[in-house]
């Protein structure tokens, strides 16, 4: 099982998740190159945090043209799990693999603080592990994070469970005080219909390790390494040759 | 007209900041007259801003040596040993001009200026702080009657600093993990934005920037060259500010911090190769400053070729592309036969890197352009003959603090009130709204992020140890007593890392102040690097390095003198590391001070009373003297700090500074989980005094009541008062005053005054 996390040159928190997933989960772990044209053999991908191409233009805009996200699109098309945190997220949706797009947030300031999301589901590869309707402390750090889409795909979004991490209160209220950025319907995170593809604003790479104030956001990785190996038959199911065509349909 | 045909007189050389007296020494070194283009070479490099002329022989009365030191003053950032083969690169800067004329980008080009200042060391950067000064943003009677338009515009600057440094260190990626912010009228017109970096390296792969090696290449990486900020250093930031200077707006830079981080990244990588012998980043005064200086350091010479400088624009002039100060750029001296290896590195990165020139022996500094030499200077002479200035010196005619003192309110009244005032003062109140709009998480190494504790903590990975950093200065107690003032600077950063958990290591400082060529800032600045020269001594912390700022004046009138201080302190081990939060009900209040007997004061104690934050922001009285800082009292303080916080006796601790005890106590209940204190103190001294007195070597930790024989042992072992005076409740924050309850309200009513003061004001 290896974990693979792409480094774009304006990603920052590539080492992060990289240190997470090496050191505190203790898996094996590798950077993909934004140029390059495999994914390393990699079983799960990581797209982290950051200004991958410095997003002076649209956050993620040029990102997704990047070579490594053609054989990212392969990867998720053939259901290889692809978690996009904060400046992934914003990626993922340029790149079509979720709906939806990023606002600035409501307030136009960069916020970065600790925030409550609740587990919307643990149907995925990403909260497998967690308890469903649990509270998790996660900080969030951009200036982009107001999550909108259209009144149907919002429908879409709730009715097949796409919906996997929603800002609340540390009680679990969802509650307009505790979003952060205006986000619709208090969406923090969201996956794809597939449910292969997860994309969050809130950075769990950063509440993995008790020194740092949380570690609820090593239930991410750790329900990412379960999948796995639980699922290795998705692994070799990634075939090399999945088509490149449209981006996946939600 | 060709500028190589415009003829330079004493006239133009005066338009350039040359007085007649350099302008005869630069006749002299050149034996000739100069041409334009080394005219402007000499004004940038002989500004203020560069040469230190007015400072330099007052800096050499600072301590710079310490077992610890690797690289003192003098290169792009000071650096020390931090054991485990590692060592820390820091250095703070001030970019206060820039912020006023053009407040985002202003600040913005600070934190980058920097952050370069400390990769180019080889370090990679894990930390940034700064320390800010505005005009009033509140019609509060610290104020001192500001009007609405002047608070309006300083709150315009206030939030265009604070976004111009998250634009730039959260896209770059390092984490802002702490500062200062404080505000009098003074800086209405001159605001201090001063950012400071740390970063890591191991340390045999240090760099530095000290050309050798005659034919070997000279090399231009990052962005290209343009016409913006040119005469940066020498016109912006060597002057004093008129009406006028807000059209000086395009000699200010712009910043672009993806770039930046492209550069980090190869310039770390090309480092690795071992191709690269020095390498300097381009900042004041650009191209001129980095060859120049490199060529000097080395005992070398430096032949640029123009033609081969990458240029933004067309048509630039050689006087152009010298003083250009376009941000992002770095020239680095390769080994002759290995440019391949260095380009590649860069290329990796979508950055070019081309050869612009070459090391020469003959130790001049040579500019080609269009085939001919457009400038031949002594890189030496240039670099490092600048005058020297004993400016003259003159205390002032009225000592300073003689205006009318405050008076303390009747015996027995209740202060609750103006406390609840105190902690809605914006330099008092919350810094959340700041604080949130900066990544101060970024490369997970932030134990203690601003806010959480008197110092930043950064726990450095692969080891067990931690480094903790803050930046400190009171400007206030600086303009009544320079010298009293600055050694309290030093005195509260020594104690703020103490109070982490840390041993003071060593320091960096930005020294603002107005026009040298005043006799009264001169003598300003004599005696504020003698406070710190007296306090880093006492308190063995070698200053490594910093920067100094002057002319910091608009429309005459001087900011107060400001040097800020910023250190950082050396932990054996990251667990150690103490917050300020409270912890649990129940847990024992304990003042520690560092003076057993309390230091009873023979001075009248509303001369100190009416130097205090307290009385400032209710009554705008800026007053008598700063209370006197005891060294020995502050590193018995320091020490005993240290010895709890290995032994992990203390749950939380936090000095007392600006705000006096009461502040100190309310805000470990505001970091911690709606924590409450219940205090009672006995004094001779009037309740205000008690309460809002800022009296050093103090501060208060909180113990689980099963650990006060041990605190009052090892405060004992190291001669420090222990007190015990009450403990952490829930609900009402209450201190009695000898007997009698001064201060009492809900936490929570506290909290919010604190908390939202400054979101109102700045309309979040």
């Amino acid at each position: 099982m290896k974990f693979g996390v792409v480094v774009f040159p304006g990603s920052n928190c590539d080492d992060d998740a990289f240190y997470v997933i090496g050191k505190v989960l203790g898996r094996p772990v590798e950077f993909i190159w934004h140029q390059s044209t495999d994914l390393a053999g990699a079983d799960a991908v990581i797209l982290p945090g950051g200004f991958a191409y410095g997003d002076y233009l649209r956050t993620g805009a040029i990102a997704r043209f990047s070579p490594v996200m053609r054989e990212v699109e392969k990867f998720a098309r053939a259901g290889g799990p692809v978690l996009g945190i904060c400046n992934g997220f914003q990626i993922l949706l340029e790149a079509g693999l979720l709906p939806g797009a990023m606002l600035r947030n409501a307030g136009l300031r960069f916020r970065c603080m600790p925030v409550h999301i609740r587990v919307e589901t643990t149907d995925t590869p990403f909260t497998c592990a967690a308890e469903l309707g649990r509270v998790l402390t996660v900080p969030i750090n951009h200036g982009e994070g107001n999550y909108f889409c259209d009144a149907e795909t919002l429908a879409a979004l709730e009715r097949n469970h796409q919906i996997v991490f929603r800002y609340t209160t540390a009680e679990g209220r969802e509650d307009p005080s505790a979003n952060p950025n205006g986000a619709l319907a208090n969406i923090a995170g969201i996956c794809s219909r597939e449910r292969n593809v997860l994309g969050m604003m809130p950075h769990p790479e950063r509440a993995s390790e008790a020194a740092l104030g949380s570690t609820d956001g090593l239930t991410v990785f750790r329900s990412m390494a379960q999948w796995l190996g639980q699922h290795p038959s998705k692994l070799e199911a990634r075939a090399e040759n999945a088509p490149a065509a449209a981006a996946v349909r939600v | 007209m060709l500028e190589t045909e415009i003829k330079v007189t004493p006239e133009l050389a005066a338009e350039h900041g040359l007085s007649a007296e350099e302008y005869a020494r630069v006749l002299k070194i050149l034996g000739r007259e100069p041409n334009i283009t080394e005219l402007g070479i000499f004004s940038v490099m002989w500004s203020e801003h560069c040469s230190y002329k007015s400072s330099r022989v007052h800096l050499r009365r600072l301590p710079t040596k310490a077992p610890q030191v690797i690289q003192g003053p003098g290169e792009n950032a000071g650096v020390v040993d931090i054991g485990d083969g590692l060592c820390a690169a820091f250095k703070i800067e001030s970019h206060n001009h820039p912020s006023y004329v053009e407040p985002f980008q202003g600040a913005a080009t600070g934190v980058g200026g920097i952050l370069r200042d400390v990769f180019t060391m080889g370090a990679r950067p894990i930390a940034v702080l700064d320390a800010l000064r505005f005009g009033p943003v509140t019609a509060a009677p610290g104020a001192a009657g500001a009007s609405a338009e002047s608070t309006a515009k300083n709150r315009r600057i206030f939030d265009g600093v604070v976004r111009g440094i998250g634009f730039y260190g959260n896209c770059f990626g390092v984490p802002t993990v702490g500062g200062d912010v404080a505000f009098a009228p003074c800086y209405s017109g001159n605001p201090l934005v001063n950012a400071l970096a740390l970063g890591i390296a191991r340390r045999e792969e240090l760099f530095f920037a000290r050309a050798r090696g005659a034919g070997n290449p000279v090399m231009y990486v990052g962005a290209k060259t343009g016409r913006d900020g040119i005469h940066g250093a020498s016109l912006l930031a060597s002057a004093e500010f008129t009406e006028e200077s807000q059209q000086k707006r395009p000699n200010v830079q712009v910043g672009d911090p993806f770039l930046e981080k492209l550069l980090l990244e190869a310039c770390l990588e090309a480092m690795q190769t071992g191709a690269i012998v020095a390498i300097q980043d381009m900042g004041a005064a650009g191209l001129t400053s980095s060859s120049c200086e490199m060529a000097s350091r080395g005992g070398v010479g430096i032949e640029l070729d123009l033609d081969r400088v990458p240029q933004r624009e067309t048509g630039m002039t050689p006087y152009e592309m010298m003083l250009s100060e376009s941000q992002e750029r770095m020239l680095l001296v390769a080994e002759r036969g290995r440019e391949d290896e260095v380009m590649r590195a860069f290329a990796k990165w979508g950055l070019d890197a081309v050869e612009v020139g070459r090391v020469t022996s003959d130790g001049l500094m040579r500019v080609l352009w269009e085939r001919h030499v457009a400038a031949e200077i002594p890189a030496k002479a240039l670099a490092d003959e600048a005058p020297v200035y004993q400016r003259p010196m003159a205390p002032p005619a009225t000592p300073r603090g003689s205006g009318p003192l405050a008076e303390f309110a009747a015996e027995g009244a209740n202060l609750t009130e103006d406390f609840t005032r105190l902690l809605a003062w914006p330099a008092i109140a919350s810094k959340r709204w700041i604080i949130e709009q900066y990544d101060h998480m970024v490369r997970t190494n932030t134990l203690a992020g601003p806010g959480a504790g008197d110092a930043a903590v950064l726990r450095i990975k692969g080891t067990s140890r931690a480094l903790a950093l803050t930046v400190d200065g009171n400007g206030r107690w600086c303009r009544l007593a320079p010298h009293e003032g600055a050694k309290a600077a030093v005195a509260e950063a020594a104690r703020n890392v103490a109070c982490s958990g840390a041993r003071p290591w060593a320091a960096t400082n930005c020294l603002n102040f107005g026009n040298p060529e005043k006799p009264e800032v001169m003598w300003e600045f004599s005696e504020c690097v003698d406070g710190i020269a007296e306090a880093c001594n006492a308190l063995a912390i070698p200053i490594t390095g910093g920067n100094v700022s002057f002319y910091n004046d608009t429309l005459g009138q001087s900011v107060y003198p400001t040097p800020i201080l910023g250190v950082l302190g050396l932990m054996e081990d990251a667990s150690h590391a103490m917050r300020m939060a409270f912890q649990e009900e129940g847990d024992a209040i304990i003042l520690l001070d560092g003076l057993k007997d309390g230091g009873a004061s023979t001075q009248d104690p509303r001369r100190e009373f009416s130097s205090s934050e307290y009385v400032f922001a209710l009554q705008g009285i800026a007053a008598g003297a700063p209370p006197s800082v005891d060294l020995n009292a502050e590193k018995r303080l320091v020490e005993a700090l240290i010895a709890l916080a290995t032994e992990g006796v203390p749950r939380s601790a936090h000095d007392i500074s600006d705000g006096g005890l009461a502040v100190t106590l309310a805000e470990c209940c505001f970091a911690s989980q709606g924590l409450s204190a219940q205090v009672e103190i006995a004094a001779t001294e009037p309740a205000e005094a008690a309460l809002f007195g800022e009296r050093g070597a103090r501060a208060v930790v909180s113990a689980r009541t099963s650990q006060l024989a041990r605190l009052r042992e090892v405060a004992r072992q190291y001669g420090v008062g222990m007190q015990e005076i009450g403990f952490v409740r829930r609900g009402e924050f209450q201190i009695k005053f000898n007997g009698r309850a001064v201060v009492a309200a809900p936490c929570e009513t506290l909290h919010v005054a604190w908390a939202e003061s400054l979101p109102k004001l700045m309309g979040a």
